[in-house]
């Protein structure tokens, strides 16, 4: 050991450590240490290979694919519509949002318009997943940081949610709510209310995780000034999402691209100034308010009519009830079942702004119902590949609060 | 008298208990599971919830969650195993004090569920040994409690000291 | 939005792209000795600065140039995307310059790319599998290997020893049933589309 590594050195003191010259020490010294792909931090099957000088990390390199089950590939295999509960896996924190965003990409290769009733039914089951999402965020942080409780709370209000979607989609938490050219049933009746008197109580529990957080001088030691993303590597790694905004870029897509009738509502995207774990944190905690904002919105100017595409016969299959008396509609049924919704041949982009940042899809159509080739851009592998660039630099501790911070899902990011 | 229960009669017995080893064994091991959750995918999310204020697993004893495989002995295979991943959760199982159980939480991890793809091991039970399935989608956290207390039943079911005598020759020889 | 006297300009002041019909976002083509130049005037010059994605397109065995590297820029000043396709030079050993010099999120995209096609990026700092583990022999998402996978040995001879597995391919009887959607009622018909072989059966040669 040279006697430079047995200095104490306050915990994340950059200036500090380059003073003391400990990131120039000889080779020797260092450690390879491999955390994951099981570990409680890692959220899943991500794995990194450090290398260690002492307790500060000098190298990191991300090992991915432990959780790569081949989505695109089964894609390819696969009518439009058979394809939608794969998608309530890939980001499995919030499938609601995940549903809606695959059936525009799709939708939007047919050039089909849908009814308002369906646009606002769609884009409140997308800020209701992104609670969700960023509810399990805060909750999963704050255990990464040391603390237990809030994740306790946050859980309490996810089972809230999880009994709203139920009523709804029959499901928990895989919902495969939406098909292409509409959703798979209306909301069902007194639905709005309960989500309205959710709407109302959640600020409580936020404020209640804020209170145990926000001020909290061991979380504040821990997220302030760790991790630290520039405006420009954020730009450069291609992050999006709270990740991106959280560095100080203003980029919502809801805002910038709206979709599914965004536009017509009224909410602030939150900012943060220094890029850092906590603002990271404080950007998730604001997104959910303005979510709620969003929602109230949606229920006070509910739009009545269709809450599917009626006059396209060849994409969406009629309810139910008209299936098992109608003749026509039988016929229509079964050809979507059997071929798959008719797309036109083409290519298309789309994303959308889900919790996690921008899920996109590149479809290549060759007309029929099955897509030629799939690509599913997902938010959390590119916020990930960032982590060689920022971790290093870092204590071993700090890994945890990093990684806890960009709030990544392998479901996703692996595909 | 049923052989799996412990006996105790106070009145008759004074401060002694008699049974079978075999009745105590298990009757410890069941109430002490400390599971280890493999999270691997979506069925990790419903683990955390049954472990959360909802569901509360530590009503059945089995709340202490522990990710070292030397501290647990029932390990939760809780989603998709893959190809790339099915070697690493072999050698976290081999790495099990024994005794140890593995629960097979939801369709991906007892039989590949719907990623019937190159990349998906096609149930966790090619590569581990595996007591309990469950099934769904993921399975709801009452499955999951339902599955832990199958599990308490079979473990009562033992032939522990059996189990412990050969293992114990088997080191000797 | 990008309006046409954007598109104009571009295509005026460079003259190895060309201009391909599209339904959403602008999409050229580009040539590939230039796709590197481009890369770094749509960073540096205009204010394409996000890389959002980078894949491609599998045109199958019979195609004459078999694959294509598709990207997509997105500018926060247009609020656009622009769509990029490149065609790779050859057929067997599809090879491209990688833009990972000028874009960092590019390295990502195409380790995956590599892993899932095959197409090597030249220049690129680390040019391995992502994905798939490093020894894995096929490229998954071209159009000739099947959903179900090909027979491999596992990667990690100890727990082969213990367990005997290996990478088989899956079952696909029950597997999802699709309609080519063409031709005679008794050819449509709806089938498993890799229908190659069950647990039961033998894949049919």
């Amino acid at each position: 050991m040279s006697p430079t590594t047995t200095k104490e050195i306050s915990i994340g003191d950059v200036a500090a450590r380059e003073a003391a010259g400990i990131n120039q020490m000889d080779g020797e010294d260092r450690m390879a240490l491999n955390v994951g792909p099981s570990h409680p931090t890692t959220h899943g099957v991500l794995r990194l290979i450090l290398e260690l000088n002492g307790d500060l990390i000098e190298k990191c390199e991300p090992v991915l694919g432990y959780l790569h089950r081949g989505d695109e590939k089964i894609a390819e295999n696969m009518t439009y519509n058979q394809f939608v509960p794969y998608t309530d896996r890939l980001d499995y924190l919030s499938p609601l949002a995940n549903n809606v965003a695959y059936a525009i990409s799709v939708e939007k290769l047919t050039g089909l318009e849908l009814p308002e009733r369906c646009q606002a039914i769609r884009v409140l089951v997308c800020e209701l997943a992104r609670i969700s999402s960023h509810l399990l965020g805060m909750g999963v942080f704050g255990m990464d940081a040391g603390a237990w409780t809030p994740f306790m709370y946050t859980f309490t209000e996810r089972e809230k949610l999880y009994t709203l979607f139920e009523e709804l989609t029959g499901a928990r938490f895989t919902t495969s709510y939406t098909r292409i050219g509409g959703v798979a049933r209306d909301i069902p009746e007194g639905w709005l209310d309960r989500v309205s008197k959710f709407c109302d109580e959640l600020p409580f529990a936020t404020d209640e995780v804020e209170k145990l957080l926000t001020r909290n001088r061991i979380f504040l030691d821990r997220t302030e000034g760790i991790g630290q993303i520039t405006k420009e590597d954020a730009l450069a790694y291609g992050l999006t999402g709270p990740n991106l905004r959280a560095s100080g870029i203003d980029l919502d897509l809801r805002k910038d691209k709206p979709y599914s009738g965004y536009e017509k509502y009224d909410f602030d995207v939150p900012i943060g100034t220094r890029g850092d774990c906590y603002d990271r944190y404080l950007v998730r905690i604001e997104e959910v308010r303005q979510s709620i904002r969003i929602i109230k919105q949606v229920i006070a100017d509910f739009p009545s009519g269709a809450w599917y595409a009626e006059d396209a016969k060849k994409i969406f299959a009629p309810p139910k009830e008209k299936i098992l008396s109608s003749m026509e509609e039988l016929i229509q049924n079964f050809m979507i079942v059997t071929e798959g919704p008719q797309i036109p041949s083409g290519e298309v982009y789309f994303e959308a702004e889900n919790p996690k940042g921008a899920l996109g899809f590149y479809i290549v159509s060759k007309g029929g119902g099955v897509p030629y080739r799939m690509k599913i851009r997902a938010p959390s592998f590119c916020n990930l590949s960032i982590l060689e660039k920022l971790v290093p630099g870092h204590q071993l501790s700090d890994i945890t609060v990093i990684l806890g911070s960009l709030d990544f899902v392998m479901g996703e990011c692996d595909r | 008298m049923i052989a799996n229960e412990v006996a105790y009669n106070g009145k008759v017995e004074g401060d002694v208990i008699v049974t079978k080893a075999d009745a105590v064994i298990n009757w410890i091991r069941k109430h002490s599971v400390w599971p280890m959750p493999m999270g691997l995918a979506c069925c990790a999310i419903e683990l955390m919830a049954s472990a959360a204020s909802r569901y509360d697993i530590s009503r059945f004893g089995m709340e202490v969650m522990r990710f070292s495989p030397r501290q647990s002995d029932c390990m939760i295979v809780a989603g998709t195993v893959t190809y790339k991943m099915a070697e690493v959760v072999r050698r976290i199982y081999d790495q099990m004090g024994d005794p140890k159980w593995v629960v097979a939480m939801g369709a991906c991890a007892s039989t590949g569920g719907m990623y019937r793809s190159y990349a998906v091991m096609q149930g966790v039970d090619n590569i581990v040994p595996v007591d309990v399935y469950v099934s769904g989608c993921p399975p709801r956290p009452e499955a999951l409690l339902d599955a832990m207390m199958k599990l308490q039943d079979k473990i009562g079911k033992e032939s522990s000291v059996k189990a412990l005598t050969k293992s114990a020759s088997a080191v000797s020889s | 939005m990008i309006d046409q006297d954007f598109i104009d300009e571009l295509l005026v002041k460079h003259e190895y792209l060309s201009l391909v019909s599209h339904e959403d976002c602008l999409t050229l083509s580009c040539n590939r000795d230039h796709w590197l130049n481009f890369a770094s005037y749509l960073s540096l010059e205009e204010t394409f600065d996000l890389l959002v994605d980078l894949t491609a397109i599998d045109h199958g065995e019979d195609a004459e140039v078999r694959f294509s590297v598709v990207c997509h820029y997105y500018s926060r000043v247009h609020h656009d995307y622009i769509r990029v396709h490149v065609e790779c030079a050859s057929n067997e050993n599809p090879e491209i310059l990688s833009i990972s010099s000028v874009y960092p999120s590019a390295d990502w995209h195409e380790r995956e790319t590599f892993d899932m096609f095959g197409i090597r990026f030249t220049n690129h700092p680390n040019m391995k599998r992502i994905l798939m583990w490093d020894e894995y022999p096929y490229f998954p998402l071209r159009k000739e290997f099947p959903l179900a996978g090909i027979d491999t040995p596992l990667p990690a001879p100890d727990v082969v020893e213990v367990t005997d597995a290996s990478v088989e391919p899956a079952p696909m009887m029950g597997g999802p049933f699709v309609s080519s959607g063409s031709g005679p009622m008794s050819d449509s018909e709806p089938r498993a589309k890799d229908e190659s072989w069950t647990e039961k059966s033998e894949k049919p040669v």
